[in-house]
């Protein structure tokens, strides 16, 4: 599979802003340009009703604009939807729960590679993903990596979560430097002024599902480590990783103490308090400081800002990011109504909406999207932009699958990060052993 | 060549055979251990067989396994991350229960005095046990927070007796004293109350007559309170044992297994492995490993402390 170049990406952007510029002033609803494709005609089943399962909001807007969205379709249907919220922890036991046993949530807008592990017992979703692709200018190749497999859609991605840096912007200032550097050294350099003048970073090293990985990841792809190549051999111990591994032990030695034990929430209290000065995370704490009741958070928000995170020697950006599918298992008596919904909730009228309101909380999937006035309304939010377009995919650079998840899943690449960073083991030492770790995962 | 009479008994006899049927005390027997037995077969047979095959086979969320035999047991014993979730979890338990056990029965013997407020007190002390585990975790989490922890605050910011702030979950060896003592507070409550419950049963006549003969405080606590105290301290000690080893929600709750997998007991690896890892054999071959312990434990404690002719005095064989 092809990764999507950096230059690929800027020339959308590019386009989208003169798209802007000439357009002048804009109506209140974006213009997400939309090619006339006629709605399949999917005839919904008698007395249809759907349960509908994906993971709960880490902003209010996700689950308030979620829930709009549904009672419009079932307005607009008259099929009944009830949506359950699931922890993030959760969500993937109780997707496997409800393949294994067949029976379940209509739709299940279900974690990463988990389409994968269920591939046969899902739906065929080409038709809805052609259709969505046709009139919405394309997937991006990330979408179709977790979308297709051996050339049929099995899962139609709703979104993906992705992590920048979250910084503030007056201590930046005040250790010299007026963004964020988009070299290693430089952010190296940035991390240690910002420890000097008392205002360090932080990234968590503790068992945290996002956070963790986000970081530990994008520093291993960024050296140019991988856990896996192109045909799913572990790599892991490589001097690619030793470099990475070199590199963030003296990254860590710059953070506030405590980040060992950090889980996803830490960095957004700890950022919110102004203990940190800077971290990478998704758009929720800025999220936060803007509809904060309390005045000096809200005050906050003004010294907020976000960047990319810095690209390595591999010369292109590596973050990683949280894709959600949406799956209609074979299970489902209703698939056309389930259909019917994924497609709704997909289309500019009701995506549109949700995208704006969440700022940028949860990034698209159709390159149409990228035309959203979420994208122009707030310069701030423009670095989560292109989450989508040009994030790593979990096991790159191999297949997606059991393995891929439980490697992800055990915290291989967090806890040998961490291991390093603690002083437990060598870098050499850690490499090796995350290595043996993952080779079990990809034995068969 | 029936007669007419032994005609009419043996009718008698068919119709009442359901009746014959419920007097005959194999039938009866059998059909009232049925819903005890079914219920045992179902909710505790079949998932513990379950668990059992499963860790003989590679397994996997959403894919069947097949057997592997003694593969995942190969594959752990050269798991440093096993083997240290092992010594974790038996120096969690052998710490938290001499820790419960000890503030326990001192807790006990104050409750048994004669005290103003006695049951509000009693009442009282329930409550660490009554709460939900997952919410004292919580109020634990915040206790300990690299950041925001009351106890760094006040050592640091109030009383100025230390420069930095305790790094509680981010040190291997801080973390797993967090967490015992967390255990302990938890753990307290049930030994105090079930030790206090000993204590009343035993007959205020002995103590008088210690009295009488010039015991002191601490003759009384050795010779009267403690023996008379081991049947219900050895059922205490097994089931506080049994619960300390298999415990997951304290340890899942507040460090994850972390930092760096050093926390990890038994159950929580178990439970990483199988569930978010998608490795159901693994993990039910860890979950499997802790049985012998569990009998061990269980063997240990009962047998060491339930002689009955020394409790009662008969000898001391």
């Amino acid at each position: 599979m092809t990764r999507f170049t950096r230059r690929d990406t800027l020339q959308l952007g590019l386009g989208a802003l003169a798209g802007s510029t000439m357009l002048g002033s804009r109506a209140l609803l974006a213009e997400v340009p939309v090619k006339s494709v006629p709605v399949p005609n999917w005839p919904i089943e008698k007395g249809a009703s759907l349960r509908v399962l994906r993971p709960s909001k880490f902003v209010a807007a996700d689950e308030e604009w979620f829930l709009k969205n549904t009672e419009k379709f079932t307005a607009e249907t008259g099929v009944p939807v009830k949506v359950e919220f699931e922890s993030w922890e959760d969500l993937r036991p109780k997707t496997a729960v409800a393949a294994n046993v067949g029976s379940g949530p209509d739709v299940i807008v279900g974690w990463s590679d988990d389409p994968f592990q269920y591939a046969d017992k899902l739906h065929d979703m080409t038709d809805l993903a052609t259709y969505l692709g046709e009139k919405y200018g394309g997937w991006w190749p990330l979408a179709e990596k977790y979308g297709i497999k051996n050339g049929r859609w099995i899962s139609i991605p709703f979104g993906a979560a992705g992590g920048r840096i979250v910084y503030r912007k007056s201590w930046i200032e005040q250790a010299g430097y007026s963004d964020v550097p988009q070299d290693l050294d430089g952010f190296l350099d940035l991390c240690r002024k910002l420890k000097q003048i008392g205002h360090p970073a932080g990234f968590a090293l503790g068992n945290a599902v996002g956070d963790a990985n986000a970081w530990c990841y994008w520093l291993l792809w960024a050296h140019g480590g991988a856990v896996v190549d192109e045909n799913d051999r572990v790599i892991l111990d490589s001097k690619e990783t030793v470099e990475a591994l070199k590199y963030g032990k003296a990254l860590y030695e710059t953070f506030i103490p405590g980040t060992e034990s950090w889980l996803d929430p830490a960095n957004n209290k700890a950022f919110l308090a102004g203990q940190i000065s800077l971290t990478q995370n998704g758009i929720s704490i800025y999220f936060a400081a803007l509809n904060s009741n309390d005045p000096n958070v809200r005050a906050l928000a003004d010294d907020i800002y976000h960047a990319r995170m810095p690209i390595g020697p591999v010369g292109f950006p590596t973050e990683r990011c949280l894709v959600v599918n949406c799956m209609v298992f074979k299970y489902t008596p209703y698939p056309n109504a389930a259909k019917h919904y994924i497609r709704f909730m997909m289309e500019r009228e009701q995506y549109d909406t949700f995208l704006t309101k969440c700022i940028g909380y949860w990034n698209h999937p159709l390159k149409a999207y990228d035309e959203s006035d979420v994208w122009k309304t707030d310069p701030k939010v423009t670095p989560y932009q292109h989450v989508m377009a040009d994030s790593l995919w979990d096991g790159y650079k191999g297949s997606l699958g059991p393995a891929s998840q439980a490697v992800l899943a055990d915290f291989v690449v967090v806890q040998m990060v961490a291991a390093v960073c603690t002083g437990q083991l060598s870098p050499e030492e850690a490499a090796r052993e995350a290595a043996k770790r993952a080779k079990r995962y990809y034995r068969s | 060549m029936a007669s007419r009479s032994e005609a009419s008994l043996w009718q008698g006899r068919q119709e009442n055979w359901l009746v014959r049927l419920f007097d005959w005390k194999p039938f009866l027997i059998v059909m009232c251990m049925l819903p005890a037995v079914g219920l045992l077969l179902v909710f505790l047979t079949y998932p513990l067989g379950l668990g059992i095959w499963l860790a003989f086979t590679d397994t996997r969320i959403g894919r069947a396994g097949e057997f592997v035999g003694l593969l995942n047991y190969e594959l752990l014993e050269t798991d440093r991350i096993f083997w240290m979730s092992v010594g974790n979890t038996i120096l969690y338990t052998v710490v938290a229960t001499i820790g419960k056990f000890g503030l326990g029965l001192w807790l006990a013997l104050l409750l048994n005095r004669h005290l103003p407020f006695k049951s509000f007190l009693r009442a009282i002390i329930l409550v660490p046990w009554i709460v939900p585990t997952v919410l004292s975790a919580i109020a634990f989490w915040w206790i300990y927070d690299p950041q925001f922890s009351i106890v760094s605050y006040v050592l640091v910011d109030v009383l100025g007796l230390r420069e930095t702030y305790i790094n509680f979950l981010g040190d291997p060896w801080n973390a797993r004293w967090s967490l015992i003592a967390a255990n302990i507070w938890r753990g307290i409550p049930f030994v105090a109350i079930c030790l206090l419950a000993g204590l009343q049963t035993i007959s205020p006549s002995l103590y008088e007559a210690a009295l009488l003969d010039g015991a002191t405080p601490w003759q009384r606590f050795r010779y009267i309170t403690f023996p008379m105290l081991l049947p219900i301290l050895a059922v205490v000690l097994t089931f506080s044992v049994l619960f300390t080893f298999t415990d997951f929600q304290l340890v899942y709750a507040i460090t994850r297994g972390g930092p760096v997998n050093s926390t990890h007991l038994m159950a929580t690896l178990a439970f990483q492995r199988a569930i978010p890892g998608g490795q159901l054999g693994e993990g039910s071959a860890i979950a499997v490993a802790m049985i012998p312990f569990l009998v061990f434990a269980t063997i240990f404690s009962y047998f060491a402390l339930a002689r009955r002719k020394w409790q009662q005095g008969e000898g001391n064989d």
